[in-house]
């Protein structure tokens, strides 16, 4: 059996623990031993992005000591792994943090890559509009990028498509970014807000009931906008419509 | 327009403060990014093309000096005089002596951003030069006197009724006349007349052959050939980066550089000057303006590649929810982010920051430029010598303190949650950007790793 250590970031930790309870527990069902180190933080993304990298030394040296021996890495969030494949560094602790850097996976690829995932028991009857994260999109390449001349594929579309009743809408522009950004969301205010209303507006218009994703920041940014303008549509970690058991709803939390 | 002492956020705020005025900026533009991709998915060697196009830069790049010294001897084999500028002022001077040489006091010039990133129209103007640019939108924000918004289409920004009246002021056209044919028509008119009358002609360069020594001028709109085929005296400007070693490396660049910038299978004009016709003075300007210390940073040598197609601009959910004036900078966009703060890093200290770094202009660059990942490095840069604001050092040590330690942590998030919960108005306010279009997310009772204490035993 292998051994997964189990990082959720930050932000997932303190405000949608929903999707880390249903990461926790997709992956036991699929018969991995996951562990979840109690003195992870974060990955240091929110300083590194902001240009101060250089305050990133604490964020590595505690997030090594948490993940190191692990078989493998997991986390619902395609910007913060990306963020540590690309710059987990620490001083004195080189090969650790090059076994972490390549024993990270986002969650979706790890249910196709590693795990080799055919099948879910999961069923959601509803219209999910699908969010291209652009960390995991691009960065990590869980999915074609609509840029390139290549072939398409998609690691997330392949899971969804084992959901029972799901139905996919397709959208206008299927992988523009929303605006987070991490600190752009509220240094480039306008820009960013404007960028969120178009994206959810896309979700909207092609008669979305869900919109998901692999990274929860940007479900938590378009969440923001969606409830400023009250909708009913609502935002879902891909974790918890892969985790929905068909006899029962979603996790929520509160 | 007062873009002083305004950065890109307060600049894109000024902007998005008309939305539906955002809504047709990023239509139109995304509208060239889409066939962009049509025509780029219609090669299926596309990617191989962009691969070599970004290896023949690499190469230029690594032996630039070698390659600038034999394409001047080629040239002037060819005729034409070549001059050195190592920096805008220079470039500006060269050009007024070359000018006042030939006692020409009255140009005409094609579209050239070397020309507006050197400011050389501001000061021909001051030494009673008048210029006139011939391409329809260079010429259209001339009018408007603003500088263009866009590398390749340098007046998106406006909308056609906007340049009814400026035409209608400045050329004469019935008010209220907005029709694009009409107003071309009008402009050509008007142009023509230039165009018989003027001695000098200057042209920006896409691409100079260091192996033949010619340089290739490429256009839509034929101005550059008029204005230097009608002219005693030919100023072409380019930026030193702007060499291919071998004429059949054109076969590459001139497939990319359409397509790219606005989906076309070639621009209508793509015209190759090798030397002076009999009688003709032909000049090349050679500008440094900052190459050789960008050249010299190892993180950002390869911005130099940029062939300046606009597609970085067109692909960018910034640039085209924020406009080209944002950048405050000749070149907007992504690539003007990533090049601007070598020439002034204090002041173009924001331009890396205005992006999300989604990495979407990487992907359609046509040289394989990485600049969604300089961004991110300017960014380490900037802040690493002393470019960026106090407050938020001192927030991102506090956040970085927090973050390196777990007990910090655990009582930062459960305090933040129960601020959120008891006191949701210290947040969800007028102080809070995050709040001004959007709600604060709803704090839950539980982190989840409070949850997975309590609960581990029966998971």
């Amino acid at each position: 059996m292998i051994t997964v250590g189990l990082f959720i970031p930050c932000y997932v930790d303190q405000f949608y623990p929903g999707a880390a309870i249903a990461t926790l527990k997709l992956l036991k069902k699929l018969g991995v031993n996951v562990v979840y180190p109690a003195g992870q933080t974060c990955c240091g993304q929110p300083m590194a992005n902001s240009g101060y990298e250089h305050l990133t030394g604490g964020c590595n040296h505690l997030f090594i000591d948490n993940f190191s021996g692990f078989d493998y890495i997991v986390s619902p969030s395609g910007s913060c792994v990306l963020h540590l494949k690309e710059h987990l560094h620490a001083q004195g602790q080189e090969d650790k943090a090059a076994h972490i850097r390549n024993r990270i996976y986002e969650l979706t690829e790890f249910l196709t890559d590693v795990l080799k995932v055919k099948k879910l028991n999961a069923r959601f009857p509803h219209k999910v509009g699908v969010h291209q994260s652009c960390h995991g999109q691009r960065g990590l390449m869980l999915s074609q990028m609509s840029e390139l001349v290549a072939q398409p594929f998609s690691k997330p579309m392949q899971l969804l498509n084992m959901v029972e009743d799901l139905e996919v809408i397709s959208l206008n522009r299927k992988d523009e970014c929303c605006g987070f950004g991490g600190t752009f969301c509220v240094a480039e205010e306008a820009v960013s807000a404007k960028m969120g209303k178009d994206r959810v507006n896309d979700h909207l218009m092609n008669g979305a009931e869900y919109i998901t994703g692999a990274d929860m920041s940007c479900l938590m940014h378009m969440e923001g906008i969606l409830r400023r303008q009250n909708s009913n549509v609502k935002v879902i970690h891909i974790a918890e419509i892969l985790n929905a058991e068909p006899e029962r709803i979603p996790v929520t939390t509160d | 327009m007062n873009t002083k002492n305004k950065d890109h956020a307060a600049l894109s705020d000024d902007f998005n403060r008309d939305e539906a005025r955002v809504n047709w900026h990023d239509e139109t533009l995304w509208f060239v990014r889409a066939k962009r991709d049509k025509a780029a998915h219609q090669i299926p060697e596309w990617e191989q093309l962009r691969s070599a196009a970004s290896q023949i830069k690499d190469n230029v790049l690594s032996n630039l000096h070698d390659y600038l010294q034999e394409f001047e001897k080629n040239a002037a084999k060819n005729g034409i005089t070549v001059h050195w500028a190592s920096d805008s002022k220079e470039h500006n001077q060269i050009v007024h002596q070359i000018l006042s040489r030939h006692k020409i006091d009255r140009i005409v010039k094609s579209k050239s951003m070397l020309t507006e990133e050197c400011h050389l129209n501001e000061y021909l103007q001051q030494q009673g030069i008048d210029v006139v640019d011939t391409d329809l939108g260079e010429r259209i924000v001339q009018l408007a006197e603003e500088p263009p918004s866009h590398i390749v289409l340098p007046c998106i920004h406006k909308k056609k009724e906007e340049i009814g009246e400026l035409f209608h002021e400045h050329l004469g056209t019935p008010e209220g006349m907005a029709d694009p044919v009409f107003l071309t028509a009008a402009a050509r008119v008007h142009l023509r007349e230039k165009f018989v009358t003027r001695k000098a002609a200057i042209t920006g360069v896409n691409f100079a052959v260091v192996e033949t020594g010619e340089f290739v001028v490429c256009t839509n709109e034929g101005n550059a050939d008029m204005g230097a085929h009608l002219a005693d005296v030919h100023i072409a400007c380019m930026g030193i980066e702007k060499l291919v070693p071998l004429r059949r490396h054109l076969a590459i660049f001139l497939r990319l550089l359409a397509r790219s910038a606005t989906g076309q299978p070639i621009t209508t004009y793509s015209s190759h000057f090798r030397r002076p016709r009999p009688g003709q003075a032909m000049h090349i300007v050679l500008v440094d303006n900052g190459r050789t210390t960008q050249l010299g940073r190892e993180d950002f040598r390869n911005s130099l590649k940029c062939i300046r197609c606009g597609a970085c601009m067109n692909t960018c959910p910034v640039y085209r929810r924020s406009g080209g004036h944002s950048y405050h900078t000749a070149i907007a966009g992504p690539i003007g982010s990533i090049l601007a703060p070598n020439l002034d890093m204090d002041k173009y200290s924001d331009l890396p920051f205005a992006s999300t770094l989604c990495g979407s202009c990487s992907n359609v660059c046509p040289v394989k430029i990485n600049i969604h990942e300089q961004l991110y490095k300017w960014r380490q840069v900037i802040v690493r010598e002393g470019h960026s604001d106090g407050k938020k050092t001192a927030a991102m040590k506090a956040m970085s303190l927090t973050l390196s330690n777990p007990a910090l942590y655990k009582l930062a998030g459960k305090a933040g949650r129960l601020v959120m919960r008891y006191a949701p108005f210290a947040v969800s306010n007028g102080l809070n950007p995050w709040y001004k279009h959007r709600e604060m997310p709803k704090a839950p009772t539980q982190s989840f790793s409070e949850w997975y204490k309590l609960n581990k035993e029966n998971e």
